[in-house]
């Protein structure tokens, strides 16, 4: 039965029917749907693993025992599992596995804009890019028929607007397919004297699968009815193409993006006066067409910046597309995301601030603490990077960034990637202060368990890893825990571990306040006659207060009930009383 | 037929992707391709958000551009005007007159622009303006504007009422069934 699926549901889907058993996953926006929906099928054990390189090696675990597995991730995922990903080029695969990538061209979600496609070209495994839903689930289910047939594990490219792009679907039945495991050292202990004998392999590999490209349906040609040019493209940017060029220019979609065929290009290209390449981000099948010494635009033509739209490539084929609207005079203020009402984040934020602390700050929510009016990160790099930067920033200053600065990483972030920074800092006995901002889920992709929250992807109870005694045991003596809704106890915390002459952790620990188990307290009070305009409770950036005029003609705060949790952050700032915080939750 | 495209903006957390589920399985039923274009992530947070749905015999591009929204459906005034170079020129712009401050304008760096639907109006824009947030309220719940919307929205369509109701059954839970379909009907009427 047709039905409407997104992008990443249908890789789920795809998954699913091809008797995927194994899934181990880190959420990362655009990717994380796709491992959220296949834990949904009783048939496949899923699980969230604390970062993407343990994923990986436990979906090649999971293949290697003769299960068809996955792993998936965003594309700065894929660097932090890049380890793993260039060795199992060598073993191959016992049953089949696929390694789900998410591009974020247009950055929506991410910190940078690479092109996960390189990683295809640089560890010799194969890659599929479907261009809609209908797409994603038969390309998940080619993969792992190419996964076996030419034992190799196989990238399943995503992007954002095929992720998270819902089109129609028909979904179909699963099938089983499980395979003995047999020990075989000469394909899976990658010493130098096998991985030698494997290298031959794996380029023997790569000439099957162009010779497989080339003759592949999913590398398609599309006739049309105007041979003055010919367009090459794949994914999202093909939907723009036709949107824009209908039938009117002849254009191969590539569905496999690594290896690229190379006599259909050829005679592709001989088929037409003009060869084009439409791709988003990098040069990528341009620069396969330059290696084949064919004459090709691309990047003269279309950026290698940012997201396409069909307005974009109808402009850069100079074919006509549509007039924008009308439009208001006056300048609209932007609306970038902020911190929730009630965040946890925001009293450490505004603490931070206060006192002009140097902030390495991290991925996830807690990064929205860059955001004005709180300012008050300095940095912001890849996950991890806070407590290994704050690190050599201390040492860096010899003494002097001493008392004034901290790392701030979340409690998801920290198990992906915090604990190797705060051995370093522990081992190489740096002063750093390191405050993990525990709101007992994964926030920004959207509310994921992880090692510290008690509870697995399917829900389940399960080992709750234990932040203060971790800490401790990898040699940090000074451990605290603080509750970030009270200022002052957050204020003293932070200046005595700064003092302190060692490394220490402070937990500023808080559920999210959009979890559906956390209890809002009333909204806070204001009294108008108490309210003295000074501003002071508009300086955490709470989206519940604003200045409104009042019965005086003065400015005074002015709180919205339906987003104020009652946290009390702000009545802690007024020192005229006017904001009152409701007693306990009911 | 050709590809018919409506744009549903707001602020993260209004409800866009309820809206969106609607229309899905109401285009379904007819037949039509369709595809829907969210936003999730880090914009979600109380962002500008922005979900395109498109539908017709073929459709290709999961997104709308500039100058080609047959309907743009805005939760929020600022949101509106902020999408409008999205319409086509005889394409209509249905929004609820509710305000929300963005953080540029709460912390006093920018300032809400006023009489804005007027302006919209002036500036050539064809503006079905109403206050959505009111008819929620009555029906029960201030969360029901997404549906209000979709219920002012439907009088522009000749889906049948029946075809609505059956799509909003699809898309909410049995328990919030009855607020829903009142929430609607209010939109439909308004």
């Amino acid at each position: 039965m047709k039905t409407l699926m997104l992008g990443n549901e249908a890789v789920a889907r795809g998954l699913y029917e091809a008797g995927c058993a194994f899934v181990s996953s880190y959420p990362g926006t655009p990717s994380t749907e796709i491992t959220e929906a296949i834990a949904k099928y009783k048939e496949v054990y899923a699980e969230w693993a604390p970062n993407e390189k343990v994923a990986m090696e436990a979906a090649f675990g999971a293949c290697m025992a003769g299960k068809r597995s996955f792993c998936g991730m965003k594309h700065v995922g894929l660097n932090v599992a890049a380890d793993p990903l260039f060795t199992i080029s060598y073993t191959g695969v016992n049953a089949g596995m696929v390694i789900g990538v998410a591009d974020d061209a247009g950055m929506h979600s991410s910190q940078n804009e690479q092109d996960s496609r390189h990683y295809a070209r640089a560890s010799k495994i194969p890659m599929l890019e479907p261009a809609d839903s209908a797409e994603a689930i038969a390309f998940a289910k080619l993969a792992y028929e190419l996964s076996e047939q030419f034992d190799t594990p196989v990238l399943l490219k995503m992007c954002t607007r095929v992720s998270h792009s819902q089109s129609v679907v028909e979904p179909g039945e699963r099938i089983e397919a499980v395979k003995p495991y047999e020990k075989n050292p000469q394909k899976y202990i990658m010493m130098p004297g096998n991985a030698k004998k494997r290298h031959p392999v794996v380029e023997a590999r790569t000439r099957a699968l162009t010779e497989w490209a080339e003759t592949a349906c999913i590398n398609r040609v599309e006739e049309g009815s105007d041979h003055s040019r010919g367009i090459i493209t794949s994914s999202t940017s093909y939907q723009y193409v036709k949107e824009v060029c209908g039938d009117k220019y002849p254009v191969m979609k590539l569905g496999m993006i690594w290896p690229l065929p190379e006599k259909k290009i050829r005679d592709f290209a001989a088929s037409v006066d003009e060869l084009i390449v439409v791709e988003e981000l990098d040069s990528f099948i341009e620069a396969h067409c330059r290696d084949l010494e064919l004459p090709v635009k691309g990047k003269e033509l279309f950026p290698n910046i940012d997201e396409f739209s069909q307005n974009l490539v109808a402009q850069k084929l100079g074919l006509e597309a549509p007039c924008a609207g009308c439009r208001v005079a006056d300048a609209i203020p932007p609306r970038p995301p902020v911190m929730c009402a009630g965040c946890p984040h925001r009293g450490l934020f505004y603490t931070l601030a206060k006192n002009k602390i140097t902030v390495l700050g991290d991925i996830g929510c807690y990064t929205l603490g860059a955001v004005a009016p709180l300012a008050a990160v300095d940095s912001v790099i890849c996950m991890g990077a806070s407590i290994s930067g704050a690190h050599g920033f201390t040492k860096a200053l010899e003494g002097a960034a001493d008392g004034k600065t901290v790392a701030v990483i979340g409690d998801s972030t920290f198990m992906h990637s915090g604990i190797t920074g705060l051995v370093n800092v522990a081992y190489n006995e740096s002063n750093a202060t390191i405050i993990i901002v525990d709101n007992s889920i994964t926030g920004m992709t959207g509310h994921q368990q992880n090692p510290t929250t008690g509870f697995n992807l399917k829900g389940d109870p399960c080992t709750k890893i234990d932040l203060e005694t971790l800490c401790r045991a990898v040699g940090i003596r000074r451990v605290r825990v603080v509750d970030p809704y009270d200022l002052k106890q957050t204020e003293d915390a932070i200046k005595e571990e700064l003092a302190a002459p060692e490394a220490s952790v402070i937990i500023s620990r808080r559920p999210c306040a959009l979890l559906k188990y956390v209890k809002h307290s009333k909204p806070v009070q204001v009294d108008a006659d108490k309210c003295r305009s000074c501003r002071m409770c508009m300086k955490i950036g709470c989206p519940a207060i604003s200045m409104k005029e009042g019965s005086d003609g003065k400015m005074k705060a002015v709180i919205d009930n339906t987003l104020c949790t009652g946290c009390g952050v702000c009545t802690q700032l007024c020192h005229f009383d006017a904001l009152t915080a409701a007693k306990e939750a009911e | 037929m050709d590809t018919k495209n409506i744009m549903i903006v707001g602020v993260g957390g209004q409800g866009s992707l309820l809206a969106s589920k609607l229309l899905g399985r109401l285009l379904l039923t007819k037949g039509y391709d369709i595809k829907v274009s969210e936003v999730h992530g880090m914009s979600q947070r109380g962002g500008s958000v922005v979900t395109y749905v498109r539908f017709g015999d073929k459709v290709y591009s999961p997104v709308i551009d500039k100058g080609e929204a047959d309907y743009i459906v805005s939760f929020e005034l600022l949101e509106a005007a902020r999408w409008t170079e999205y319409l086509r020129p005889e394409g209509k712009l249905v929004t609820n007159i509710q305000q929300i401050n963005p953080m540029p304008v709460i912390t006093g760096a920018a300032e809400y622009p006023a009489e804005l639907a007027e302006k919209l109006k002036a500036a050539g824009v064809q503006v079905d303006a109403f206050d959505a947030l009111t008819l929620a309220e009555q029906a029960g719940s201030a969360k029901a504007v997404n549906i209000v919307l979709m219920g002012h929205l439907s009088r522009n369509f000749d889906f049948t009422l029946e075809e609505w109701m059956d799509a909003i059954e699809k898309s909410v839970p049995p328990k919030f069934l009855e607020l829903n379909k009142k929430a609607f009907m209010l939109g439909r009427e308004a």
